[in-house]
């Protein structure tokens, strides 16, 4: 759909009408440009985040005892990170990278059972990175920690969180785009359509990057 | 059309000059007590010096570049039959000289401005008199800890005597602003639990004895317009006649106990004992500490402490003049007085215990 | 295509729509149409952002006024704050961007049409979701900073004169989250045009300086509005669901919120002017029959000035008390950009410097807006200094200083535009006489009302005073500026009635009625739907001045042709499906506190609507 960036004064309509300036298709630069806008949402969400850091008045926190109310009555409560878990969901979210640049590869030589098979694997990544995250807020809320508890909890869930909507909202993408590969309507000359959907989930996993050390192992 | 560019230009210099008259004429001030332009202090004046540096440079820059603009709109006017006028693109050495000009004068101007930024922002080296100012919805509690002092929207002082300030707030964000003596920085709220203490320091000295205006600078909810307060600045002497009398039934002082000799003297007067009567069942109390009462002492009530509420020049934060028939009919309807303020009765208050109440509050100076 | 999932310019086969009646506006994806919404809406809630203004001037038109009580007065400056910022001058700028940028550019349309569109809709959504605050008794009243914790319900529910926290601040709060999914929307959009949609030959540095102001506006918006969106979240949080991030009591910091909004808040500022530096950049020239003077310089302080933006927020905070550092570096930040700025301005005096000036009522308003901006930009380094600062901030000093450079700088610059495009967009030329009365009422009017605030500012009058008592010394200039105010909004008037003669006059417009130099004078007056027959080939800055001197000093008027072959967007209603879906998922968020049980089933409604009318669109068959 995009040509090249050079033109003469016989284009004819078509021609003018896939006409860009830059050669790229604009849906590309617009992903560029979203992404860009989202690092500033996501900096601002990391930067609140360590601003407060040290700063709850009660527990739970993250990496150390403290007191804190729990059925009623303040107590000493443990550590409330339980980091292998969400190592292992970091280590899947970095896998599913992999897999969608694999299931691009396909799409474009035209690879059908190949790139549904990787994009496949791609989502499935992903709903265990939800799931994974759906657990783990379960699992803090039974153990005192609700999201107005303290600042630690406040801000943990927020920036996570707005992480995990991000996620959820790739994997409905990744999957409309799974459905329709599975009809066969991604054929190489549209795997754009993935590309765009695979520039989004990378840079999901690479905010992720910067959240999992930040949050879970920067004490 | 022809003539009309003529217009254009008298018309723009004839503002120019006529706005800069105007400024001048301003910049005298003599009729306008809470002016910025008039400082009464030593670090309202360092102010004062760094704003007219940076003033007249700015006046410099605005008379030529206006200047030049205005003569650019006379001169180059379209006359009939014009040729096209040459079709420059720019100039690089205009250009350079043009950017390096205005960096010297930004340096003119940024080396005093660092250096007063030194001088004044950092808290009092040495106070002669510590007092904490805390913010409140909407008036301004003044304590002297050192001094056993606890007052409200007047703040007295000495003359030529450094005073710092250490300022918070009991509610939501105010600004402690007195143009002639102390500028202005905000204030926050603290909590006892947080771990945030924010206490903003601010310092003067005044020249002379006089009574200036200020008020708060900062948004605070619906009365944040009549949030004033006043500065009170007396002889040595003087001052140390105004804090032996506010000592009597200071929060800070023995928790508010009066001396056994003031107390029975008290007790044989018609007008503090009804006073203090009315005060309490008519609901005063839960909101205002006063001296003589139960909660003398107290220093985390709602309202300002009352203890010597007859001395103060003014009521409702710089609002009123402090005349019985003002206070009469604050007591009467204080939300009609200064709306939307947190002073509620608990009920009305009779016509009686309005005059007893004023009487008794005006007794205490 | 039918597998876009963003969206993409339909294909090749294009059908008669119909061209008139209000669903053709609904279902509209016309750059053109689009732009004239978004001016035709911005400038309503300019007049009424105008009448808030009246209001509070004959409130203080004397001492202890008695007009308005003092929670309407806290309203009233709110919303004449924010709707003159959100819903005056940055719409009226997308107007100028929506129409003006492809046509400058010599595009067909904007890289998005419909995603267009949704901005269009998201903005007249949350612009009458703010102002439907009125109607229930409760407009937002913390002021446009919402400074917390004023605003964070906790305080305010504590006291006895307001027993609830009302939905004032909600209104505010969710409302400028809607605003901020429409800006947000527009600027990629733009982003997206102008990097990817310039005609053959147009090289960035070939693009009109209007374009290029509008460029670094949209990257400002990308960066910016996240951030405040960010905090908005957070006060949304604080309000209803008891958490911390600005309330002391739970360890939180009240200056968190000031950071946020003013690192949103500063280059928001030159969101607000930068467009209007374009639009003068364009008219100056024209009207002075030569080039802009030192074009690249123009773009490279404009570019200057967006970047230092984002590091000079603090000087909105100098009487917080950072400590002297802090203090230092922030003032010295600030006074770096009075560089870029007054390259620019010394380079539109040289634009004018041998030129043969025509005074049109554009290229009057164009000169004011120069030099107003002055005394904005003078003023400005003033108070750039931390310890004046401590004296002048929170005052009319301020006030003096922002609407020099708002009033004078964006509002002139953008009727400056409206003179100087109405013949392009309308096919009619404004009455000439009556803009000169409105330019000298309005420069007149402007200079009355807001020249003496400087000197109430240093005399000692704060801001956002409900009143204020005699003896002080404002009385005169208070009534003065009121009568100047009035001058003001007469001036408007005349707009307003020039407008309604010109809409029933003649279409009188050539293409190009004033000699222009760039693309969008080379095409009819109005411009047909798909703006150039044949996609342009520019070799310069000032392609259309190529043109005129090739062609010998008269170019021939365009002629109309029928452009059936050419492939344009279809008509679509998906994206106002999908705006009233983020209206209904943000607009649920008000009920919180008043239905506690029950407001999420809204939201999920809304939620559901939205990723229907998202997967319409992104399905929409091509025919």
């Amino acid at each position: 759909m995009a040509q090249a960036a050079t033109a003469t004064a016989e284009m004819s309509p078509a021609d003018e009408h896939h006409w860009t300036s830059t050669g790229l298709d604009s849906r590309k630069i617009a992903i560029w440009g979203f992404i860009g806008s989202e690092c500033l949402f996501f900096a601002s969400l990391i930067s609140t985040y360590l601003v407060y850091k040290g700063k709850s008045l009660v527990g739970p926190l993250p990496h150390t005892e403290s007191q804190c109310m729990l059925h009623g009555k303040m107590q000493t409560c443990e550590a409330i990170f339980e980091t292998p878990l969400v190592t292992a969901g970091t280590a899947v979210l970095l896998f599913s990278s992999f897999f969608v640049v694999l299931a691009l590869y396909h799409a474009q030589k035209g690879n059908r059972a190949k790139l549904l098979g990787w994009l496949g694997a791609t989502v499935m990544c992903g709903l265990f990175f939800v799931s994974m995250q759906v657990y783990e807020f379960t699992h803090f809320y039974h153990k005192g920690m609700g999201y107005s508890t303290n600042l630690f909890s406040t801000t943990f869930f927020t920036l996570t969180g707005f992480h995990g909507s991000h996620v959820t909202l790739g994997v409905i993408w990744l999957s409309t785009v799974l459905f329709l590969a599975a009809r066969g309507k991604l054929p190489p000359e549209k795997s754009l359509n993935l590309e765009l959907a695979a520039l989004y989930w990378h840079f999901v996993d690479v905010v992720w990057i910067v959240i999992f050390p930040v949050v879970y192992l920067m004490r | 059309m022809d003539r009309r560019p003529e217009r254009v230009g008298r018309a723009w210099l004839a503002r120019t000059v006529l706005l800069g008259l105007v400024l001048l004429a301003a910049a005298c001030a003599d009729n306008y007590p809470q002016t910025t332009l008039n400082p009464r202090s030593d670090i309202t004046r360092l102010i004062d010096q760094l704003f007219r540096t940076t003033f007249w440079w700015a006046m410099v820059v605005f008379v030529l570049v206006e200047g030049a603009l205005v003569y650019a709109l006379w001169r180059f006017r379209a006359k009939p039959n014009d040729p096209e006028p040459v079709q420059t693109h720019g100039n690089t050495t205009l250009e350079i000289i043009w950017t390096a000009i205005p960096a010297v004068i930004l340096v003119l101007i940024a080396i005093p401005t660092v250096k007063t930024i030194f001088k004044t922002s950092l808290p009092a080296p040495n106070p002669a008199v510590e007092v904490n100012v805390i913010g409140h919805q909407w008036y301004w509690e003044f304590q002297y800890p050192k001094l056993g002092v606890v007052t409200a929207n007047e703040l007295v002082v000495p003359q030529k005597k450094m005073i710092g300030l250490r300022m918070w707030s009991a509610d939501v964000l105010h600004s402690f602003w007195s143009p002639q003596l102390a500028a202005k920085r905000d204030v926050f709220p603290i909590f006892s639990q947080t771990k945030l203490k924010k206490v903003n320091p601010l310092w003067f000295t005044a020249d002379t004895v006089g009574d200036y205006t200020g008020q708060c600078a900062e948004l605070c909810g619906i009365q944040h317009g009549r949030m004033g307060l006043r500065v009170i600045v007396l002889t040595d002497a003087d001052f140390d006649k105004w804090v032996a009398a506010q000592r009597v039934g200071s929060p800070l002082v023995e928790g508010g106990k009066v001396p056994a000799a003031v107390d029975s003297a008290w007790k044989a007067d018609t007008i503090m004992t009804k006073g203090a009567t009315a005060f309490l069942t008519g609901g005063c109390i839960s909101c205002h500490a006063m001296v003589g009462t139960p909660l003398a002492g107290a220093m985390t009530l709602r309202g300002p402490n009352l203890s010597h509420v007859g001395g103060r020049t003014t009521i409702g934060a710089n609002m009123y003049e402090n005349t019985p028939t003002n206070l009469a009919q604050w007591l009467r309807d204080p939300q009609g007085m200064k709306k939307g303020s947190h002073m509620i009765l608990p009920r009305p208050l009779t016509e009686d215990e309005i005059a007893t109440l004023v009487a008794y509050l005006r007794a205490h100076k | 295509m039918a597998t876009s999932v963003l969206e993409h310019r339909a294909p090749a086969i294009h059908h008669a729509h119909p061209k008139t009646g209000i669903w053709s506006w609904i279902t509209t994806v016309d750059h053109k149409r689009i732009g004239i919404l978004y001016g035709a809406t911005a400038f309503l809630f300019f007049l009424l952002g105008g009448i808030e203004a009246l209001i509070m001037r004959l409130q203080l038109m004397g001492p202890n006024g008695k007009l308005v009580d003092p929670d309407t007065f806290n309203a009233l400056f709110t919303m004449h704050g924010t709707t003159m910022i959100f819903l005056g001058v940055m719409p009226l700028s997308a107007m100028f961007f929506n129409y003006f940028i492809p046509l400058q550019i010599g595009a067909r349309d904007v890289a998005f049409p419909r995603l267009n569109a949704f901005s269009y809709w998201v903005f007249l959504l949350g612009g009458l979701f703010i102002n439907a605050s009125f109607l229930v008794g409760a407009p937002p009243n913390g002021g446009w900073f919402g400074y917390a914790n004023l605003t964070s319900s906790r305080v305010i529910a504590a006291t006895a004169a307001a027993p609830a926290p009302g939905m004032n601040i909600d209104f505010w709060v969710i409302g400028l989250q809607i605003l901020g999914i429409a800006s947000i929307a527009a600027a990629l959009n733009f982003f997206v045009t102008i990097v990817n949609l310039r005609a053959p030959g147009m090289k960035m540095l070939r693009m009109p300086m209007f374009v290029w102001m509008s460029f670094v506006v949209q990257v400002l918006l990308l960066l910016a509005f996240p951030v405040i969106t960010v905090a908005l979240v957070f006060l949304m949080m604080d309000r209803n669901f008891g958490t911390s991030f600005f309330m002391p009591d739970g360890g939180g910091d009240p200056i968190m919120w000031q950071h946020l909004f003013w690192i949103f808040g500063h280059p928001e500022v030159y969101i607000l002017i930068l467009p209007a530096f374009g639009i003068t950049s364009e008219i100056l020239p024209v009207f002075s029959r030569k080039p802009l003077f030192g074009y690249t310089a123009m773009v490279f302080s404009g570019i200057f000035i967006g970047f230092v933006g984002f590091g000079v927020w603090s000087h909105h905070m100098f009487a917080t008390g950072m400590g002297p550092f802090a203090d230092t570096f922030f003032s010295m930040a600030t006074m770096v950009i009075a560089l870029p700025t007054g390259v620019k301005i010394f380079n539109w005096i040289g634009t004018l410097w041998g030129g043969s000036l025509r005074y049109t009522t554009a290229m009057m308003m164009a000169i004011a807006m120069v030099a107003l901006f002055i005394i904005g930009g003078l003023s400005g380094v003033m108070h750039s200094a931390p310890p004046a600062d401590l004296q002048q901030t929170d005052t009319y000093f301020i006030v003096a200083h922002f609407h020099y450079v708002l009033f004078g700088g964006s509002i002139f610059g953008l009727t400056a535009g409206a003179y100087y495009w109405w013949p392009k967009m309308f096919g009619r030329l404004l009455d000439e006489g009556m803009g000169k009365a409105h330019f000298w009422l309005m420069f007149i009017g402007m200079n009355m009302t807001f020249f003496p605030m400087h000197f109430l500012g240093l005399n000692g009058m704060p801001r956002r005073v409900y009143t204020y008592p005699s003896g002080l010394g404002f009385e005169f200039w208070n009534k003065f500026e009121t009568i100047g105010a009035f001058i003001l909004a007469f001036s408007f008037l005349i707009f307003l009635v020039n407008i309604i003669k010109t809409w029933f006059g003649p279409a009188n417009a050539p293409a190009d009625p004033w000699h222009g130099a760039t693309l969008e004078w080379s095409i009819p007056s109005p411009p047909q739907e798909f703006n150039f027959p044949k996609l342009p080939m520019v070799g310069s800055s000032v392609p259309q001045w190529d043109a005129r001197r090739a062609a010998g000093g008269h170019l021939p008027e365009p002629a109309l042709v029928s452009g059936a072959d050419i492939p344009m967007p279809n008509p679509s209603y998906w994206p106002l499906v999908s705006a009233i879906g983020v209206f209904l998922v943000l607009g649920s968020l008000l009920f919180i506190r008043v239905n506690p049980v029950h407001w999420w089933q809204l939201t999920l409604f809304g939620v559901a609507v939205l990723f229907f009318g998202v997967y319409r669109w992104a399905f929409e068959p091509p025919h």
